[in-house]
């Protein structure tokens, strides 16, 4: 019995058999064919064809007064639509940006200045941000404030103070003509 | 002892026994097992514990029967169970406050073993088992808190999801795949029912490896020293089931006073309105069992060596459990019981009054004060911990052992004897 095992193992000069070198590649293979199989059950939990056709939202801009403040729904999420007014803008590009916690320029986070468009959802955990509404607490800085752990955007919806660690994010969006977007 | 008698349904058992011998096991672990003399009324914890698991199963399966776990449907199909199914306000209620009561006898159970030293050689992989089921049920209550769908159901996810896009580079990817979506939405409900479902019986399964775990050395005691011999214990049936049946009944009592007269008292009024993606409620607090930590994940207000503020926070809070995991080793001190440990002793209330601040602190709006007592509380917290139980266990002088669990309480001379 053992002459016979002896006889199908060939012992290579490094003390490596043909077994180990199958039971490595068998191993291998099998790991590769595991996560094969489990990636269809995890991808499965990633939204579905139907919630991604969902991804554009047309709005027309035409009714938005100067001052005024709208809020339309994109996957699922406010989008905030501010029509600035003058002073809006001027404190908005009058900061120093680059002393700011998540450095950027008015000019990048708009297309036309008196258009800002920020999704309306508190980088911190999640929370819908005040100040969409007349009375609303718009916060120290004049633009929006999370009723949750107290973070403050200004007039270009950037981080100013509070927990939250980034600006309010520009979702994609283009003018499909002078009043019109589409964002997504 | 039943498979001894010579009767029918003796004969039906011993031949069931001998091809399965459940009967045997169950003696041996009941009418054998030999439990120490000398244990309190915090070691009925315990078996409240796994009655409790039992009561939330049975009213869960239930309400499953009736629940709609769809955006649209969900919060008017609880609301029906509430008005309409029969007895389904009791059942609702009976689940409702048990997840509570189910945390609060946890939470004892574990400030038990943390004062007698439970943890500590032979029973680690005894106490981590329990840190297991107590994150395991964690996730468990906090899904069974979205699945009514009111407002605090929707915005306690959509925080506590959000917690994991604070992981550098893939956090976001990882939330949008918690969701199935990009938010929290119907997806999001159906999973989370689906795992609040599962994750119970994972529970059983992981209670059933605490319980072997248990049995293998034995419970601890109030001294915290080893049995020596059979003066030192007595069989659990029927000393110990009938002080746990006696405790039970004062629990129930507790329990009732909640489910009959003050069903709400522990929930938060914001979740009886339905959830709305685009309002805010004006404050998002979690269940009252989940404060301390929560309190932990809000203490950090600043960046450390460039570290976002809210990623130190998602991990203190993580932390704060995982700890647990390794206080068998953090704590030095050959010696169990807090009886004998005069520092420890001290330190340890000051533990309980610390995690009851932050629960405290929790619940309030973090501005001014809270700020401060919310980052001295975690401070503390983990100076408990990683510094004072290493050190104490070292520098400490503890008090003499008693010689044997029946000498030090039985009366003089009855020890030898082995009592009756």
């Amino acid at each position: 019995m053992s002459d016979v095992a002896q006889s199908q193992v060939s012992h290579g000069d490094d003390g490596e058999t043909r077994r180990d070198f199958l039971t490595l590649t068998a191993t291998a293979l099998g790991v590769v064919g595991a996560a094969a199989a489990i990636w269809p059950f995890i991808d499965s939990l990633n939204p579905a064809a139907d919630t991604l056709a969902l991804s554009t939202t047309d709005v027309d801009l035409s009714p938005v007064q100067v001052g005024q403040r709208l809020t339309v729904a994109w996957q699922g999420k406010p989008v905030f639509i501010d029509h600035r007014p003058e002073s809006e803008i001027k404190a908005a590009q009058d900061v120093d940006w680059r002393t700011l916690r998540d450095p950027e320029p008015d000019s990048k986070r708009v297309q036309k200045p008196e258009w800002l468009i920020v999704v309306g959802v508190c980088t911190h955990l999640g929370c819908i941000p005040l100040g969409q509404k007349q009375g609303d607490d718009r916060g120290p800085f004049g633009g929006w404030f999370c009723p949750c752990h107290g973070s403050q955007y200004d007039t270009s919806a950037r981080i100013r103070g509070g927990p939250a660690p980034a600006n309010l994010l520009v979702p994609p969006y283009k003018f499909t003509s002078d009043t019109k977007i589409t964002i997504g | 002892m039943p498979v001894t008698g010579t009767g029918r349904t003796s004969r039906i058992i011993r031949w069931i026994d001998y091809r399965l011998p459940f009967v045997t096991q169950i003696e041996h672990e009941l009418y054998e097992y030999p439990t120490p003399r000398n244990l309190n009324y915090w070691w009925n914890f315990g078996s409240l514990a796994g009655i409790m698991l039992v009561i939330m199963i049975v009213s869960g399966v239930v309400l499953a029967m009736h629940y709609t776990p769809n955006a649209e449907m969900a919060f008017d199909s609880v609301e029906r169970i509430m008005r309409d199914v029969n007895y389904g306000w009791l059942i609702r209620y009976i689940h409702m406050n048990g997840a509570s009561m189910f945390f609060l006898i946890v939470y004892i159970h574990i400030f038990r073993g943390l004062y007698y030293g439970s943890y500590k050689y032979p029973r680690e992989l005894l106490w981590m088992l329990g840190v297991v089921i107590l994150l395991l049920m964690m996730a468990t209550a906090f899904m069974g808190y979205v699945l009514p769908w009111g407002q605090m159901s929707f915005w306690g996810a959509t925080v506590i999801t959000n917690l994991f896009s604070a992981i550098p580079v893939v956090g976001q990817k990882i939330v949008t795949l918690l969701w199935g979506g990009f938010t929290v939405g119907n997806p999001t409900l159906n999973r989370f029912f689906s795992l609040h479902y599962l994750l119970p019986f994972i529970i059983v399964a992981v209670v059933g490896l605490h319980l072997i775990a248990l049995h293998t050395h034995g419970s601890n005691n109030p001294l915290g020293i080893d049995s020596k011999g059979p003066q030192d214990s007595i069989p659990f049936h029927p000393y110990y089931t009938i002080k746990d049946t006696f405790g039970l009944m004062v629990f129930l009592i507790v329990y009732s006073i909640f489910v009959f007269y003050m069903p709400n008292a522990l929930g938060d009024a914001q979740n009886y309105i339905p959830a709305n993606p685009l309002q805010t409620p004006p404050e998002i607090v979690p269940e009252w069992y989940l404060l301390p930590f929560y309190a932990i994940l809000r203490s950090m207000t600043f960046n450390v060596l460039g570290i976002p503020s809210k990623l130190i926070g998602v991990m203190l809070m993580f932390s704060s459990i995982l700890v647990l995991f390794v206080v068998p080793w953090l704590d030095t001190s050959r010696v169990r019981s807090a009886t004998f440990r005069p520092i420890y002793k001290k330190v340890y209330w000051l533990l309980v009054i610390d995690v009851l601040a932050l629960g405290y602190v929790g619940a309030h709006r973090p501005e001014g004060i809270m700020v401060i007592i919310g980052q001295l509380g975690t401070f503390y917290y983990f100076l408990h911990f990683l510094v004072l139980m290493p050190l104490i266990g070292k520098l400490e002088r503890p008090r003499p052992l008693p010689t044997s669990i029946g000498a030090a309480v039985l009366p003089a001379g009855a020890g030898a004897a082995g009592g009756n």
